[in-house]
């Protein structure tokens, strides 16, 4: 299979493993002895947080460094990492949605002052501060460096959002699914579920930053060869 | 570096004794705030003792925001960065030399942001002094955040209003710990791990601080 070959097939794997992924999760798993039905929430929150986290922001953070390190300075890191905060942020935004709407049952409260809840919400606003710098005009240079910072500032959150839990004891639960090393607290079909769940949303991440890393690059070419029309332009005047 | 920074800390504060902005628009903005949280409290003595931390360090928050914008203002001039780089001063130490200018004034700001405790908060001025480390450490925090985040706003045209939404959350944990600490030294307790908590921030903000400016200032 060719890399365009790929590159087609990974929109509708997406698509046929969230839709595997809701099918278990709705309709196979069982109901949990505590939480009941609640737990279905649970399928796709953790998958969501993994994905914002860990690989939208790692990947973020790699990129914008790659971007400000001189001997891999390329264009294309800025436009990676622009790609996935703005994706990244997508996944954050629906972490915070289906943790609220499973805490307002479970815990009693859409929200609460807990330290990875707070954490998250920071580094939400962290990033889309970053989304705010990209849209000020400058130079794509200048801009680059900014975000790169930025990006990299924003980072430093994210361990704080992944200790916080054990920092902190707050009500958000620590280690749920992979406790004391390899072993799995969940089993069966819940296990599963839970598993396939982190790879559907990984698979989403991927496909949807490919496309906004397409956009972005289309756009950047776009806004070049605007710039050299109008050099043109200026110096056809002068001719004259 | 440390020649460098000094040299940029004493031309900042130089420039501030000059045209004192801090004396006539930040600190007047931060007792302004204090007044105006008394007032949405309530004149309630054991409602404003108990909000009196968090309120301090929220209104030294608003207040270094301003001196942020103040202090990135400084080479805000056409030329003026470009005046600095050829200069061959080391980033880094340029860096620091703001970072230092800029605490120093907010040093200032809590000064008679405390003071403004005292009179309109009733809190206790001895146990306030005992807060003195804890606040030294996070003022050195807020001014290395300040001081990055002005510098990444810098030259832009919107940056009175993206420097806030910028620089308010990454403080944000700034403002907790000093809460929690003043608060703990207020009831009568020490800092504790807050202060060392803050330091460790500071000394972490710092050093990024120092490694990434350089990438800021570097010429289009």
């Amino acid at each position: 299979m060719t890399r365009r070959h790929l590159d087609r097939a990974l929109g509708p794997i997406a698509l046929v493993l969230v839709a595997l992924t809701v099918w278990l999760g709705l309709w196979v798993t069982p109901p949990d002895e505590t939480q009941g039905n609640f737990v279905r929430l649970l399928y796709l929150h953790p998958a969501l947080a993994w994905v914002a986290l860990y690989l939208a922001f790692g990947l973020a953070a790699l990129s914008s460094a790659l971007y400000l390190w001189p001997r891999t300075r390329s264009q294309r890191w800025d436009l990676l990492a622009a790609s996935t905060v703005e994706v990244g942020v997508v996944f954050l935004t629906l972490t915070l949605a289906t943790g609220m709407l499973w805490g307002r049952p479970v815990w009693g409260v859409w929200w609460t002052w807990d330290a990875r809840l707070t954490s998250t919400a920071l580094l939400e606003l962290l990033f889309v501060g970053y989304l705010a710098m990209r849209r000020v005009p400058a130079d794509p240079h200048v801009r680059a460096r900014r975000c790169a910072v930025l990006a990299l500032l924003a980072g430093l959150d994210v361990p704080i959002v992944h200790y916080s839990v054990q920092w902190w004891n707050g009500l958000h639960q620590t280690d749920s699914v992979l406790v004391g090393g390899f072993h799995f607290a969940i089993h069966g079909s819940m296990l599963w579920t839970l598993l396939l769940s982190f790879i559907a949303m990984t698979v989403v991440f991927v496909w949807m930053v490919r496309r906004r890393y397409e956009i972005a690059v289309t756009e950047s070419a776009l806004a070049d060869a605007a710039l050299e029309d109008a050099v043109l332009e200026r110096r056809k005047e002068g001719v004259r | 570096m440390w020649r460098d920074a000094m040299l940029v800390c004493g031309k900042d504060l130089r420039i501030e004794l000059r045209t004192r902005v801090l004396l006539w628009q930040v600190v007047p903005f931060g007792i302004l705030t204090l007044v105006l949280f008394a007032l949405a409290l309530g004149p309630s003595a054991t409602a404003l003792q108990r909000g009196a931390p968090g309120l301090l360090w929220l209104a030294l928050l608003f207040a270094s925001v301003l001196a942020t914008t103040r202090s990135a203002s400084i080479e805000a001039p056409e030329g003026t960065r470009a005046s600095i780089r050829l200069l061959g001063l080391d980033a880094g130490g340029v860096f620091l030399g703001k970072a230092a200018a800029l605490a120093v004034q907010l040093l200032a700001i809590a000064a008679v942001l405390e003071l403004g405790l005292l009179v309109f908060f009733h809190v206790n001025a001895a146990r306030l002094g005992i807060a003195s480390p804890l606040e030294l450490c996070a003022l050195a925090a807020l001014a290395a955040v300040g001081t990055l985040y002005g510098a990444v706003v810098a030259g832009t045209d919107v940056a009175g209003t993206l420097l806030p939404l910028l620089v308010l959350p990454a403080l944000a944990p700034v403002l907790i710990a000093g809460e929690k600490g003043t608060a703990a030294v207020l009831a009568g307790g020490g800092p504790g791990r807050w202060a060392i908590v803050l330091a460790v921030m500071a000394v972490a903000y710092l050093a990024v601080g120092t490694l990434l400016y350089g990438a800021l200032e570097e010429p289009s």
